[in-house]
């Protein structure tokens, strides 16, 4: 299966990357490659397989429900590698508030 | 053309563990910005997220409070986005698999009619930090980012706004008994989105539907969803099409208003989060979490019906908050009649808690002192009246009443051998009232209980008053 210039594009600015011709050429070349040989497992008979989603047979590792006290030479830390800050906030270009701004 | 609404709720609650759902970052907000924030929190490459037991048994038991069946293989997924508020550039949410599935409420509707609401599913992921927009610029909070939170969608079972209302009340009620939540609207612990679309009466397909954001109120989600079930019966009898689209509710119009018309589904890319190993949920891990659940409302009811002798009406208005249930419960465990105790609940200290705009762990009233005081109207120390007077001290001081009532002075006269000289003393002094009672005169009781109650201060026991007077009364 071929991936199109559009595709890549499509990716690209879901990831916030932008490419010049010769990039988009080279990465289209490459990501259709991958797919292809992705394509050579469709042959391999999966009809009783359960799909899996981890490689490692972990399971239920889980942390108890206790806090970790406040670091403030952390958050320090971490504010001073935000790229603008203000009064402990991180200072952003303004966002359009459309009343997304909290999970869904 | 007559036309049949479908509405489908999806509601967002935040658990109030004590750590974040992936994070042991504080579960606070409020403090100094980005306190409770540490390098998973940030999405800080390399670190490794770990999954908060106590968030997984919240959303079991928010799961099971709500008649769902819980998953036995769980995995998270990632759904990758970009905005500020969350510096990962992605929600670690359940996409393939949530925790519980098939759930219901039952909704009273009007004139004791019940409707069972199905619950598609529930699924655990994270909020989000929280934006703050000022002038050219927007400030990120991340305290919030990483609560844990579960999602609970709704079938599309409600066929009026007045249905969805109730739905949000019983499911906000359901949750809060349960433990899980504070899901306090205001305070965000509980959000709401809507879908609602509206079909010619018979047609078997949905129609197109819109989805409602920005509800901040209970009433504004009927309200809203009112607008919305006009706005497309008017655009459907216009000949018009609906669009795919979301909308807010404008509360100062009352109107719905586009935020964003929808073409073909988000590219939010899902896939299994790499970083957390699946989750496996025993029988056993069930059983015991389903033990931990507190006793819902309904069956709050039933007891205090059935056991306490309370009205159905009663118990009703007594379980719509667990804090009021549980203060009430507390006051009959601390010796209050239970009738007494729902009737001061629903009266007196209802009305100040509105008047203050206070909640009960906002004032000073406790358990023990509101019992103390019943029991001091029962047992005859002080009158009804009086006990306006003490209820004011208990909730806004917190004083102690038996000795608050003893140190003013406040005990209601009810010995017999105190009254009779005070009642035969007025009496003296007024004759006319007599010879009016005797002609049939019934005003003149009233008068010389008024005399009395005054010479007493307001502190006669009234009963014992009209006891004496009438037997004095007889023997003149």
């Amino acid at each position: 299966m071929a991936i199109s210039k559009e595709q890549v594009t499509h990716v690209a600015n879901l990831a916030r990357l932008s490419f010049d011709d010769a990039e988009l050429s080279q990465f289209t070349d490459q990501m259709s490659e991958i797919t292809d040989m992705f394509n050579e497992l469709q042959a391999v008979d999966t009809t009783d397989v359960e799909p899996m989603t981890h490689v490692v047979d972990l399971v239920n590792v889980v942390r108890e429900d206790v806090p970790a006290p406040a670091d403030p030479e952390e958050r320090k830390a971490l504010l001073a590698n935000a790229p603008d800050t203000e009064d402990g906030y991180i200072k952003v270009p303004a966002i359009f508030n459309n009343g997304e701004d909290s999970a869904e | 053309m007559n036309f049949e609404t479908t509405i489908g709720l999806e509601v967002h609650v935040e658990l109030k563990t004590k750590s974040k759902m992936f994070s042991p970052s504080a579960n606070e907000f409020g403090d100094t910005p980005n306190m409770n924030t540490n390098v998973i929190d940030w999405g800080y490459p390399g670190v490794l997220p770990s999954v908060n037991k106590g968030a997984l048994e919240y959303g079991m038991r928010a799961a099971l409070a709500l008649n769902a069946t819980i998953a036995k293989e769980n995995h998270f997924d990632r759904k990758n986005y970009f905005y500020p508020d969350n510096p990962k550039a992605y929600q670690i949410t359940q996409f393939e698999q949530p925790i519980g599935h098939d759930g219901w409420v039952e909704v009273e509707l009007e004139a004791g009619d019940t409707k069972k609401i199905g619950i598609e599913e529930l699924h655990l992921e994270e909020d989000a930090g929280k934006n703050t927009h000022r002038g050219q610029n927007s400030y990120v909070d991340l305290n919030r980012q990483g609560t844990p939170l579960i999602e609970i969608v709704s079938k599309p079972d409600m066929a009026s706004p007045e249905e969805a209302y109730k739905y949000l009340e019983t499911l906000r009620q359901v949750i809060q008994f349960s433990g899980v939540s504070d899901v306090k609207m205001e305070e965000g612990s509980l959000r709401v989105d809507a879908n609602i679309s509206i079909r010619p009466v018979g047609q078997t397909e949905y129609g197109t539907k819109t989805e409602l954001k920005n509800i901040n109120s209970f009433n504004y989600l009927r309200k809203g969803l009112e607008y919305e079930e006009k706005r497309q019966a008017q655009i459907l009898l216009s000949g018009g099409t609906i669009r795919q689209e979301t909308r807010g509710y404008n509360e100062n119009t009352g109107e719905t208003v586009l935020q964003r018309i929808k073409e073909g589904s988000d590219d939010y890319r899902y896939f299994p989060e790499p970083d957390i190993p699946p989750i496996h949920i025993s029988d056993d891990w069930i059983e015991a979490v389903r033990q931990s659940i507190p006793e819902m409302p309904a069956a709050r009811r039933q007891r205090y019906v059935n056991d306490l002798g309370l009205s159905a009406a009663d118990a009703t208005v007594l379980t719509q908050s667990l804090e009021m249930s549980d203060f009430f419960e507390a006051t009959v465990k601390a010796g209050a009649d239970a009738k007494l105790a729902a009737n001061w609940l629903q009266g007196e200290v209802s009305a100040y808690l509105n008047a203050e705009k206070l909640e009960l762990a906002g004032t000073k009233l406790t358990a023990e002192n509101l019992a103390t005081m019943i029991n001091l109207i029962t047992d005859g120390t002080i009158s009804s009246k009086i006990a306006k007077k003490v209820f004011k001290e208990i909730i806004t001081n917190g004083t102690e009443p038996k000795q608050w009532v003893e140190a003013k002075g406040l005990v209601q006269l009810s010995d017999p051998a105190k009254l009779l000289p005070i009642i035969t003393e007025i009496l003296d002094n007024n004759q006319q009232s007599i010879d009016d009672f005797k002609k049939g005169k019934d005003r003149a009781i009233g008068f010389l209980v008024g005399q009395i109650m005054k010479q007493t201060r307001g502190q006669a026991n009234p009963k014992v008053v009209n006891q004496l007077l009438m037997k004095e009364l007889k023997q003149r």
